[in-house]
């Protein structure tokens, strides 16, 4: 599957030397992200060494679920959310087919912390929890506001495409989720009425802006990561995902990725520029969101189950389906819906 | 029949080579994935332990709700139907209490630490 490391080190300090003229110092494979790889890359051997991280998809490797964009638009997305005032890694090289690397890109490795538990939990993040909220909308707003004309390709996916998406993905596991179900319909009937109403209010989403993605310092949000989920649509998405209690991590009265309020997120991005928020469609959203979550699980299981990886890690996710089960209950009994 | 150790017994102790013996001597990705091991081998143990008193009682909640009879797998399909078709609703007598049930008792064996679980438990408790 992988090329032997000695030649891929070599490759990869050839194309460090094409793209930014530095030698390689070292290379080390960090875990996550399963549909592409990714490296903790220091750049230039004798002077400061410069603090890289490669993400790449080796050449021939299937595409992953077939709804993430390309790691080249990838990195046109992180130079335009830059120019809006995104908080970014700086993509540095972006791999050409001389690199013999796949497709993929080099970025700067900003300093900070991903792994929620520590920055719900740890002492240094105390001071930056409760900016982290309004710091969300702000970013967000920024993200919906870059201008439709600048952006490269990207998939249209209003609610009634992701709708049609999740149901066929459901469908094809053919495996009963009565609570999946009754989810169904309840966004179904509450769906635009047209695809031309949705169309009017697209803008780039982010669609996948939660804790992971999120590099955090002791002085709040550093770096907004993993675009391969953006697409255009309804910008409430990104607000509704970032409230779902799986990102909360057992700080479940404290909807914004378990750091902050609903108000102070709505008011960070209101004041940033972005549109009033409806807080019934964040809601729709959220609850779209668990049921999302809770197919991904199953076709995280799938992937699994084809063989296509056999971890543990794959295996064991398959039963995080109910927890989105019991969310959703909570959800939809609060709406007191049908 | 067997002898003894049990299933549960062998995955019991398998758990408790992960966590006390293995996962101190790893680090980086083998610890992530030996912590992710043990914890599978909960939910496996948790399974064996609770599983068939839990499928019992949901069966016989999908008999009444549904007047029919069958394993749990196609009452769970039927049900799926009828939901899907408009015949059942969340305000249909029984099934907004059958789903709590049925959706309490898997995460009790999949994730008892959840918060939405936690939450949840004490719901019912205070009704």
């Amino acid at each position: 599957m992988e090329p032997p490391a000695d030649s891929f080190e070599v490759l990869l300090a050839s194309a460090l030397r094409r793209g930014i003229g530095r030698d390689l110092a070292s290379v080390t494979r960090l875990s996550g992200g399963a549909s592409q790889e990714t490296y903790a890359v220091d750049a230039g051997a004798d002077q400061q060494t410069e603090p890289l991280i490669l993400r790449r998809r080796p050449g021939g490797a299937s595409e992953s679920a077939g709804v993430a964009i390309g790691l080249e638009t990838e990195a046109q997305l992180l130079e335009l959310a830059a120019q809006a005032g995104v908080p970014v890694p700086a993509v540095r090289h972006v791999l050409v087919p001389e690199d013999g690397l796949g497709s993929g890109y080099l970025m700067q490795r900003l300093a900070g912390e991903t792994i929620p538990r520590r920055i719900l939990r740890d002492e240094s993040f105390a001071a930056a929890r409760p900016l982290l909220a309004r710091q969300c909308g702000e970013i967000l707003a920024r993200i919906h506001a870059v201008p439709r004309d600048t952006l490269p390709a990207l998939p249209e996916a209003p609610a009634s495409v992701q709708w049609r998406q999740y149901r066929d993905r459901y469908d094809g596991f053919d495996w009963p989720h009565p609570v999946f179900e009754l989810a169904f319909r309840w966004i179904e009937e509450r769906l635009p009425a047209g695809a031309s109403m949705e169309a009017g209010g697209q803008t780039l989403v982010h669609g996948d802006f939660r804790h992971g993605n999120l590099i955090v310092g002791p002085d709040g949000v550093r770096g907004v990561l993993d675009w391969e989920l953006a697409h255009l649509g309804d910008p409430l998405e990104d607000l509704g995902w970032l409230c779902v209690n799986s990102w909360r991590f057992g700080n479940i009265d404290l909807p914004v990725g378990g750091f902050g309020l609903r108000e102070e997120l709505f008011a960070g991005y209101q004041a940033a520029g972005g549109r009033r928020v409806d807080p019934e469609r964040v809601r729709f959203w959220e609850i779209f969101g668990s049921l999302k979550w809770g197919v991904m699980c199953m076709m995280m299981l799938d992937v699994f189950e084809r063989g296509v990886d056999r971890s543990v890690e794959r295996a064991a996710i398959g039963r995080r389906a109910s927890e989105a089960e019991i969310d959703l209950l909570a959800l939809l009994a609060s709406e007191g819906a049908a | 029949m067997n002898d003894r150790p049990s299933a549960a017994q062998l995955l019991d102790a398998v758990r408790d080579f992960l966590e006390r013996v293995a996962l101190p001597k790893l680090d980086g990705h083998a610890a992530f994935h030996a912590r992710v091991a043990a914890n599978a081998l909960a939910i496996a143990l948790r399974e064996l332990a609770l599983g068939a008193d839990l499928d019992a009682a949901e069966r016989e909640r999908l008999r009444r709700l549904l007047g029919s009879d069958g394993s749990l797998e196609e009452q769970n399909r039927e049900l799926c139907r009828r939901i899907r078709d408009g015949r059942i609703r969340l305000d249909t007598p029984g099934l907004a209490e059958h789903l709590r049930e049925t959706t309490l008792a898997k995460l009790a064996v999949d994730q008892p630490g959840y918060s939405g679980y936690r939450r949840a438990l004490e719901r019912r408790r205070s009704t």
